[in-house]
């Protein structure tokens, strides 16, 4: 995958890869990790479209379905969505501020791998008895029912890879707060920057309330404590309000940087400064506060009583005010702009369409007294995936195709990219328009078949057919992925020509370094300021100096891998004598390795001044 | 921030000045360690005094624990200096995360 180092051989590349530090080269292990869950939840799609298609389908069985969905669901919001956008500001966000890297390299290392090793742990479920199977919000109720270690495997390997995305989120606001370049104030940054500032916040307020359900859910179903178990005392709903308190953030956390991502795109192709910037940014704020206020809207049915559903329905409206603004902003942007259809530009504009209709859509569904009639039927399942479709999954591909060059050095195909476009958005509108209406036709969400003569078959047929457009969609991406790396034609700084903020001011891909020099900022857009004033680079805030770089380090993968081990103890505890031994090993490993950390002493390295001052030729500025 | 040393050998730095903010922290820190005891045996009391009811006793010893708490990130870890801006925004907004959602488990699931 790297175009960065062919010189060295396979193994040089793979060890440095699986030691490395340096957010550019971790923001490329989230997305091929990322890239490589989103091909596996893609195929658990397809198998649940294809047992769909027509009534009395026996292509899966009932009990495989349900397996098949919850880590369709599971892989695609935990394994995909987050690591790729994860990737995207891992490889921007630091480069957007000015800064050499993230504050704590190391940890942003060991956020990857331990997301890495959950992933893994979480899939490995296939091979060893059945997956998951009771949804991805996995309601206690029927979790703790679920026989067979499947649950365990969801649990276990959720709160491994929640770990390091809590590790990255902190990671994140740390960088923002503390290392940006001179003259970066807070109203001065970039939108995707501000996105990646509140979503972490989100990630740091959302995934403790996750932790503490799944620790609940593991400590009822390994060593017989009774949290959610109603007939001992317990509780079930408390597991759905930790869910949802976690999991409503959680699409925020989703799509908040979707909408930087989008924002970056109007701005750059309608070479235009963002309309009401401060506008943008304070409702990215209120999104992420109004976010925490709207978790119990998942559980109308629950019966929670007419004053906390009025409560909870009229803060989830509140949010489309925010949401309108920003709308509104991305259309003013793009009004009197000079605007150039590239394929970014394509995924944003069919984004606000899109996006809307699933926002409308949620409205509709935050209506108390309507979710009666909306609950658990394919309408829901319309709504969300065309937010998260059509929100989230568009901006990967936008931004996918926008950072390419940032992050690899080449630009991919434009055609090609247009090709995927129009495939998948006639597949998208294809597959989930038509959902909505077998929802309120009385289709039930999260079945295995249904009969014929209901007048479900021809919507179903649609529906999958749909499916296959995005799946012929992701094909051509990779083809065009492909053909990209093997051309390997290198481009400049700007390949877009309309860059306007900092990433767009240095090489593509950048030196390890980042920035020779600080970079001096000077307002909003600070490349686009200096290029409207006819200069060629950013101006440098410092002289020539060395610059401190950390060592790699292995250790991240081997605290995460004791943690993958002992997870295997934790759940065949009971069941094997050799599970007690091998949890003491693995949480000895984790152990183990994080005293070698603490105890030996790493001060990094240096680049000297004079070896910076030798490579001109790679014209490296500010 | 005034908690930094005045070793920088920088010629502009007001020794005095900052001497006299050092003793006047000290002060404030003596004092507020000094009502922190206090508030800790009038709980110890409250908790032990056979008069009063425990409607009254709970809230009490809350109010009293937030008092502390606040005291303890002001004075001690100098949370009134400038440049704690951001650590006290997450640390407001954690808190009342953590607030709505006691609020929430206490009125709609267990009452």
């Amino acid at each position: 995958m790297s175009t960065l180092a062919q010189k060295k051989g396979f193994g040089a590349v793979l060890w440095d890869y699986l030691t490395t530090v340096d957010h550019k080269k971790i923001a490329i292990l989230y997305l091929i990790a990322g890239g490589f869950f989103f091909l596996l939840g893609g195929l658990e799609a397809m198998f649940i479209r294809i047992q769909l298609a027509v009534p009395n389908n026996d292509f899966v069985s009932a009990g495989l379905y349900n397996e098949i969905l919850t880590m369709h669901g599971t892989t695609m919001i935990f394994l995909a969505a987050m690591p790729l956008i994860f990737a995207f500001m891992n490889a921007v966000m630091p480069l957007q501020i000015g800064a050499r890297d993230v504050a704590f390299p190391f940890l942003n290392s060991l956020g990857f791998w331990l997301f890495f090793f959950g992933g893994v742990f979480l899939n490995l479920s296939w091979f060893l008895g059945g997956a998951p199977d009771a949804g991805w919000t996995s309601y206690a109720s029927l979790s703790l029912a679920s026989e067979g270690h499947g649950i365990d495997f969801y649990a276990l390997g959720l709160q491994i890879s929640g770990a390091g995305t809590l590790i990255g989120g902190i990671n994140f606001l740390v960088t923002i707060i503390n290392m940006r370049a001179p003259g970066m104030t807070y109203m001065r940054m970039p939108m995707f920057t501000w996105a990646t500032f509140v979503t972490s916040a989100l990630i740091l307020f959302a995934f403790p309330a996750l932790t503490v359900g799944l620790f609940l859910l593991v400590f009822d179903r390994m060593f017989g404590s009774n949290f959610f178990d109603a007939s001992m005392g317990g509780n079930t709903i408390i597991w759905e309000h930790f869910f949802w308190i976690f999991g409503h953030p959680e699409v925020y956390i989703l799509v908040l940087p979707a909408f930087g991502i989008f924002s970056e795109i109007f701005s750059i192709f309608s070479r235009k400064r963002l309309f009401g910037y401060s506008s943008m940014v304070f409702a990215t704020v209120l999104i992420g506060f109004l976010g925490f206020m709207v978790w119990a809207h998942h559980m109308f049915t629950t019966g929670m009583g007419p004053i906390a559903n009025a409560i909870f329905a009229v803060a989830t409206m509140a949010i489309a005010v925010p949401t309108g603004i920003k709308i509104f902003n991305w259309l003013f942007t793009m009004w009197g702009g000079s605007i150039t259809f590239t394929t970014p530009m394509l995924w944003a504009v069919a984004f606000i369409p899109s996006f809307v209709a699933g926002g409308v859509t949620g409205v509709m569904l935050a209506s108390a007294a309507q979710d009666y009639q909306y609950h658990d039927s394919y309408f829901v399942v319309a709504h969300f995936h065309y937010v998260i479709v059509g929100g989230v999954v568009f901006a990967l591909f936008a931004g996918a195709h926008l950072y390419w060059p940032k992050m690899f050095g080449t630009m991919l195909n434009e055609l090609l990219g247009k090709i995927t476009f129009v495939l998948f958005f006639i597949g998208f509108h294809l597959t989930f328009f038509i959902q909505h209406f077998l929802g309120l036709w009385g289709m039930p969400r999260r079945i295995f078949t249904f009969l014929p003569g209901q007048g479900l078959e021809t919507a179903n047929m649609v529906s999958t057919v749909g499916a296959f457009f995005m799946a012929a969609a992701v094909i051509i991406m990779l083809i065009n992925i492909v053909i990209t790396s093997v051309k390997n034609e290198k481009v400049g700084n700007d390949p877009w020509g309309d860059g306007r903020t900092l990433e767009w001011a240095i090489p593509s891909p950048p030196p390890f370094y980042n920035f020779k020099q600080l970079p001096l900022v000077r307002g909003l857009d600070a490349y686009w300021l200096e290029k409207m004033e006819g200069k060629k680079g950013m101006s440098p805030a410092e002289p020539l100096g060395d610059i401190h770089m950390p060592n790699n380090s292995f250790i991240p993968f081997v605290i995460s891998f004791g943690l993958f081990v002992a997870a295997f103890g934790a759940m065949y505890r009971a069941d094997h004598s050799w599970g007690i031994p091998v949890l003491i090993v693995g949480l000895l490993i984790t152990l183990g390795s994080m005293f070698i950390r603490s105890v030996k002493d790493d001060h990094g390295f240096h680049i000297h001044k004079e070896d910076l001052e030798d490579n001109n030729d790679k014209g490296v500025k500010a | 921030m005034a908690n930094q040393q005045p070793n920088s050998g920088n010629p502009r730095v007001d020794i005095e000045y900052r001497r006299k903010k050092s003793a006047e922290e000290m002060k404030h820190q003596v004092i507020t360690f000094a009502m922190m005891i206090f508030l800790t045996i009038v709980a110890f009391v409250a908790a032990g005094y056979e008069g009063f009811s425990a409607w009254f006793i709970v809230p009490f010893i809350l109010i009293l624990a937030i008092v502390q708490v606040i005291f303890q990130l002001y004075y001690f870890m100098h949370m009134s200096h400038k440049g704690h801006e951001a650590p006290a925004l997450f640390l407001y907004s954690g808190a009342f995360v953590g607030f709505i959602t006691i609020i929430a488990f206490l009125t709609v699931i267990w009452w």
